[in-house]
């Protein structure tokens, strides 16, 4: 179970952990697979494009969710709902500057593109602290209250978001210059799907950067390890936790806001509906890895666009198939983490 | 599979004493007097329900509350009494009843059919249900909630999609077996003032086989297998190193469970003579289901009957009152809102969480509490 605590330790220099690459070749195997299925490559691109766009989006609200599994041992069923309150949030924002939407600049356009994720990473970061003093503290330790608290976490600020909102669906425009596609040859590539890569990208690498290069990240992957040693050194990890949890909301609502800009529809239901395909990519991922979770991300959307391109019917339960597979092969996900 | 000496001997002891009714509840009696007078309450009031009430709302409430029982207490026995959390158990409601939809439907409306629906519906719920407990069950139990969540989901899609078979999203309306149509009559005289014909005997089927089902599950976790269950509940490492096989009971569990509901939802779709995603296969009714264990209390068969109750009633009557109460507090921002009647979950969801939080025993611990 634990080889990496198995192997000896060399006391001069840390040994550098060694990269898994197996799961990683997964992903271009994938595509060179589907390659002589889909026929065309200009098609094949674009899908690929379009998988790839579909995984980060997926991978931007799964990343929260599996930190804060793997750092504090708790699953919350309730972080569905800070994906729509992320999305609904982009109203207080596109509400006072609907003009910034229609204007025909992209600087325009674009600044109000941060901006709303700005607004909802704040408000969900809020949500997030609030989410974590009233429904999860006193719960810690506990799957089972974890699970059903969470899940009644979640009824109760679906049902919030109605009373504030209105239950009916809210149709977004997605702003002007977003709208359309790239046209290069036979490739197309909806703009909208590039700008989701491109952040996308950028958060997974941050988060890379982050958790591997700083003190911060060195603390909480400690902390995934053995929370308990890295309290007898003298680091609250309560504070640790707290944060983690705050920041793995503020990640769901970016994910929340970029979803809701690819639906063009509000509903208090949407974060949840996605929450299927979150579980499955912490799961494929290894629970608590953030490099799992983004392979899983990757490989699910892509899966999920050759399978619908090929054989559409098959394309409903791609998800689970793709699941049972890697657990058939890794019972426990793609990089497991090396605690429990 | 020794239980301790003086457990065993309380047990038969009051088994010894207890006459038939013990026997029927398995030695698991109440222990609270309130909590007898309600569960005899409801069983009266469920039993004689079609003579009691007159129009057809009562029956059909008296009915779903019937079923949810089923529902409800198998679960339980999931929840309560294994502790693990499955989100996928309206697919096996879905699948009993789209199994008898189907075979009415397609084969012909005779009872025949509902045999082979039923059969068909249950061995594939136990085929299901044995693949997701070895595929998730195997490696940690907090993989099970995800994955039956997924596995739902995929279910519920795919019963809006395969239209041909399923009826899509319209779902499937059917004949009943003459026996059970409403022009069936048994007496060409009113008993009571109520009519006996096939109506009444489809809403008797129902009482009765749930009524079976609840007393089959109640003896069921009150077996050796049940106790194993437990124990696995509160220390699975420990009923592991006594040398039980975790993964083999959990999954056991999950499949008596999953027939449970396949039945439940059979039931269901008898009764309603019809069966669509909303009817039974929709998340909404899964965090019905998780309401009603938690309040009605988690680990106690009794506490489905008194959440499925008490839910039901609260669906079908408490919009009313919630109704009324915000069309008086028109006028101020937001409040109207909150109490506006399709809100109703806020309220019931912030019970839920308070009931984990404060009352893990639901309403059956607090009464059982209440008594010593």
């Amino acid at each position: 179970m634990s080889d990496m605590a198995a192997q000896p330790s060399a006391p001069a220099e840390l040994p550098s952990a060694k990269t898994d690459w197996l799961p990683l070749l997964l992903i271009p195997a994938l595509g060179l697979l589907a390659l002589p299925f889909v026929g065309s490559p200009s098609t094949w691109v674009t899908l690929t494009v379009a998988g790839l766009a579909m995984g980060m989006m997926i991978f931007l609200m799964a990343s929260g969710l599996t930190l804060v599994f793997g750092l504090m041992d708790i699953i919350n069923f309730g972080h569905g709902v800070f994906i729509s309150l992320g999305a609904y949030a982009t109203l207080l924002v596109l509400g006072p500057l609907a003009g910034w939407a229609t204007a025909d600049s992209i600087g325009l356009n674009l600044a109000l593109l941060a901006l709303c994720i700005l607004v909802a990473m704040g408000v969900t970061a809020l949500a997030g602290a609030v989410f974590e003093r009233v429904i999860v503290r006193p719960v810690y330790g506990s799957h089972l209250k974890q699970i059903l608290v969470t899940m009644g976490g979640l009824i109760v600020t679906e049902q919030l978001i109605h009373a504030l909102w209105g239950a009916s669906p809210i149709p977004i425009p997605l702003p002007q210059s977003l709208r359309g596609a790239f046209v290069l040859g036979d490739i197309v590539m909806e703009r909208y799907r590039v700008v989701a890569v491109i952040i996308g990208l950028v958060v997974f690498v941050g988060m890379q950067l982050l958790l591997n290069r700083t003190r911060i990240g060195l603390l909480i992957r400690a902390g995934v390890e053995n929370p308990e040693m890295v309290e007898a050194l003298g680091y609250r990890i309560r504070r640790l936790f707290v944060s983690v949890f705050i920041a793995g909301s503020a990640l769901a609502g970016l994910g929340g806001v970029m979803w809701a800009f690819y639906r063009q529809t509000l509903t208090a239901g949407m974060g949840m509906e996605v929450m299927v395909l979150v579980f499955i990519v912490i799961i494929i991922g290894g629970l608590g890895s953030v490099g799992g979770c983004f392979v899983g991300s990757i490989l699910v959307a892509l899966v999920a666009n050759y399978v619908g391109f090929i054989e559409p019917k098959l394309a409903l339960i791609s998800n689970i198939l793709v699941m049972a597979l890697v657990l058939i092969w890794r019972p426990q996900g793609l990089f497991p983490v090396a605690r429990r | 599979m020794s239980t301790s000496p003086a457990l065993s001997l309380a047990f038969d002891e009051t088994r010894r004493r207890g006459g038939l009714l013990t026997g029927l509840l398995s030695s698991d009696l109440p222990r609270s007097r309130a909590l007898s007078f309600i569960l005899l309450a409801i069983f009266v009031l469920l039993a004689a329900t079609p003579f009691l009430f007159s129009g057809s709302q009562p029956v059909g409430t008296a009915a779903k509350i019937c079923v949810f029982i089923v529902l409800v207490a198998s679960y339980d026995l999931l929840l309560g009494y294994s502790g693990i959390v499955s989100f996928a158990h309206t697919m096996f409601y879905g699948i009993g009843g789209y199994g008898i939809a189907i075979a009415l439907e397609r084969i012909s409306p005779t009872w025949g059919s509902v045999a082979i629906g039923l059969v068909s519906a249950l061995a594939l719920s136990a085929l299901l249900a044995v693949a997701i407990g070895l595929l998730s069950l195997r490696v940690r139990a907090i993989f099970f909630s995800m994955i039956t969540l997924a596995v739902a989901s995929a279910a519920a899609v795919l019963a809006s999609q395969l239209s041909d078979i399923t009826g899509g999203e319209d779902g499937l309306s059917f004949q009943l077996p003459p026996a059970l149509r409403p022009a069936f009559r048994v007496l060409s005289e009113p008993v009571f003032g109520t009519m006996i014909n096939g109506r009444l005997l489809a809403y008797y089927l129902v009482f009765v086989v749930s009524l079976v089902v609840f007393l089959l599950l109640l003896r069921i976790v009150n077996s050796p297998f049940g106790r194993v269950l437990q124990a696995i509940r509160e220390n699975e490492f420990r009923a592991e190193a006594l040398g039980y096989r975790v993964v083999a009971y959990r999954t056991a569990a999950s499949v008596i469970s999953a027939l449970a509901a396949t039945a439940a939802g059979a039931l269901m779709a008898l009764w309603l003579r019809y069966n669509g995603p909303d009817t039974t296969l929709s998340f909404s009714i899964m965090i019905d289901i998780l309401l009603m264990v938690v309040i009605g209390g988690m680990g106690t068969m009794y506490g489905a009957v008194i959440g499925a109750a008490v839910f039901v009633l609260a669906q079908s009557y408490l919009q009313v009152l919630m109704g009324a109460g915000s069309a008086a507090l028109a006028g101020i921002p937001l409040l109207p809102n909150l109490i506006h009647p399709d809100r109703w979950l806020l309220w019931l969801g912030a019970l839920f969480i308070i009931s984990v939080y404060a009352f893990p025993g639901g309403i059956v611990g607090r009464l059982r509490q209440s008594k010593s």
